[in-house]
């Protein structure tokens, strides 16, 4: 793990789980309904201050608590146009799954590359410090994932540029 | 170091949980029923369900003397169910609130209660004999959120109410021909239906958890979910209070709380575990977990054979499993109440929370 990312993914996990402190709580607005209120949006004081935590201009982390859910939007790092290109169909076929996935947003919030959503009752089914875990280990492994799959398309792209251009040899 | 005794009923969240006086009948809030078990040998065995929300029931609280349970849901209603000899039998109250039904508790005396809800009132409700039914009058002034917490004054008048506009207040409930004229106190001396005795605000402007008066009534503790204690010492009607004592810790937030006599308050909520604080006027300090966690965390790393440890990552791919906190409970507390107490200072606490775990904790 490089100098610059461990304070990065140990203050992320601090700070999403101090914003996991949440609770069941009904809508204030609608009779009978119970929605994530960082979603609806409705009531200004059950939403708290969202939180950037960024490592540098290409990798942050939004977190924006409410008072029964929580949004988190990830950033991951493009240094170029292949990557840009991988990461879009990364996160499309995981947010094409979501159902699967329980927490993942199927769209993510504006400037972000991926969002989850965590609500009580995620955190009510589920172990509140394994999802904690879940997104830092998301997080590492994302970049890992991206840059492999950036190498073995360089690679392929190399053996396709030989292969087509033997004959002019 | 308290001691702790386990009943773990189900895997649901417990929204609330209430001892009946004999400590043999427990009811639990789970989903959108209430849950009653009997003590058998030292197991709590599920004997009764009362069915009748529509809705994620929210609170739940047996009154001491009569036995008369009342619930409230998030389908806007509240029920009082009443032994008979063919089972409990509900009866609706009218509420008249158009929002969720947030919580509810007896008052000492059990002539009334008092509901709060997320339509910004607090319904008080008492039992009206002409027409055989509970009604409600409403607190809802200076309200300007869901009302997430209430606590009774010992002399069943004083209401404390904790909200996410980030206020605690201090009402009146006197309702004609149901009290008795109270003893004028600090908080207030005539007590006329919706007096606010105290409107204090969270230091950070963080919502309220939990509210507890003190045992003598002369004070007041509130949490707040900037993870702070907030204990106010009222000095005279209409007066600012002669302090209020703001104790901030580097804790996730507390849920709720009880007081242990005058100098002392436990608090439990999203770190899984009971902290104690001491302190008076002068100033008031954390002293600490009440759990002992020495015992089954050291254990059970030194029982790691290396035998477990390779079928661990064999199957998982990790060496150590790391699911089990090393609290007793295993996810947010949601209620702490005192069990058994003696002049005031708890011998014995429960909690319920999350996890569906009930803990006695003997201090």
């Amino acid at each position: 793990m490089s100098q610059s990312l461990r304070p990065y993914l140990q203050c992320v996990r601090s700070s999403l789980t101090a914003a996991l402190a949440i609770s069941n709580f009904a809508s204030q607005t609608s009779e009978r309904h119970n929605v994530p209120e960082i979603e609806a949006a409705s009531s200004p004081e059950l939403l708290l201050n969202p939180l950037t935590v960024s490592r540098n201009e290409n990798e942050k982390v939004l977190i924006e608590p409410s008072v029964n859910s929580v949004r988190v939007s990830i950033r991951i790092k493009q240094a170029d146009e292949i990557e840009h290109i991988l990461v879009h169909k990364f996160t499309r076929f995981l947010t094409m799954r979501a159902e699967s996935f329980f927490i993942l947003r199927r769209k993510p919030v504006k400037g972000y590359d991926i969002s989850f959503l965590i609500t009580n009752f995620h955190t009510e089914a589920m172990l509140k410090h394994k999802l904690v875990d879940f997104i830092l280990q998301f997080m590492e492994e994302v970049d890992k994932e991206i840059s492999e799959m950036k190498l073995f398309l360089n690679a392929r792209a190399r053996f396709v540029a030989e292969s087509f251009l033997t004959p002019f040899d | 170091m308290a001691t702790a005794e386990v009943h773990h009923l189900f895997h649901n969240p417990i929204a609330d949980h209430s001892f009946s006086s004999d400590k043999k009948t427990l009811a639990v809030a789970r989903d959108n029923n209430v849950e009653l078990y009997q003590k058998a040998g030292s197991k709590f065995s599920l004997t009764d369900e009362l069915k009748g929300h529509e809705k994620t029931v929210t609170s739940v609280d047996i009154a001491p003397n009569s036995g008369r349970i009342v619930t409230c849901s998030q389908d806007r209603n509240a029920y009082v169910w009443e032994q008979t000899p063919e089972g409990w039998k509900p009866t609706l109250v009218l509420l008249r609130i158009n929002r969720a039904a947030t919580f509810v508790r007896w008052s000492p005396s059990e002539q009334k209660f008092a509901v709060g809800s997320g339509a910004r009132v607090i319904a008080v409700c008492y039992f009206e004999e002409e027409n055989d039914w509970w009604i409600s009058k409403h607190l809802k002034k200076p309200i300007r959120s869901t009302i997430t917490t209430l606590a009774w004054h010992p002399n069943s008048v004083l209401l404390a109410a904790g909200s996410t506009d980030s206020h605690a207040r201090v009402f009146s409930s006197f309702i004609k021909g149901i009290d008795a004229r109270p003893e004028p106190s600090a908080w207030g001396e005539r007590l006329p239906f919706n007096t606010i005795c105290g409107e204090f605000l969270n230091d950070s402007a963080g919502w309220i958890h939990g509210a507890c008066f003190s045992p003598s009534g002369d004070a007041l503790a509130f949490t707040g979910h900037d993870s702070s204690v907030t204990v106010v010492y009222p000095s005279a009607p209409e007066q600012p209070p002669r302090a209020m004592l703001n104790i901030s810790t580097r804790l996730l937030p507390f849920n709720s709380l009880i007081w242990s006599g005058e100098n002392e308050i436990i608090a439990a909520g999203h770190d899984c575990e009971p902290y104690r604080l001491r302190g008076d006027e002068s100033g008031w300090q954390l002293e600490g977990s009440i759990e002992s966690k020495a015992g089954p965390g050291a254990d059970s790393i030194r029982e790691e054979s290396a035998l477990n440890m390779f079928r661990q990552m064999d199957l998982k791919g990790q060496s150590q499993a790391d699911t089990q906190l090393k609290t007793v409970h295993q996810n947010t507390i949601s209620t702490i109440r005192v069990y058994e107490d003696a002049n005031g200072v708890v011998n014995k606490l429960s909690t319920s929370g999350v996890d569906g775990r009930v803990v006695i904790w003997t201090i």
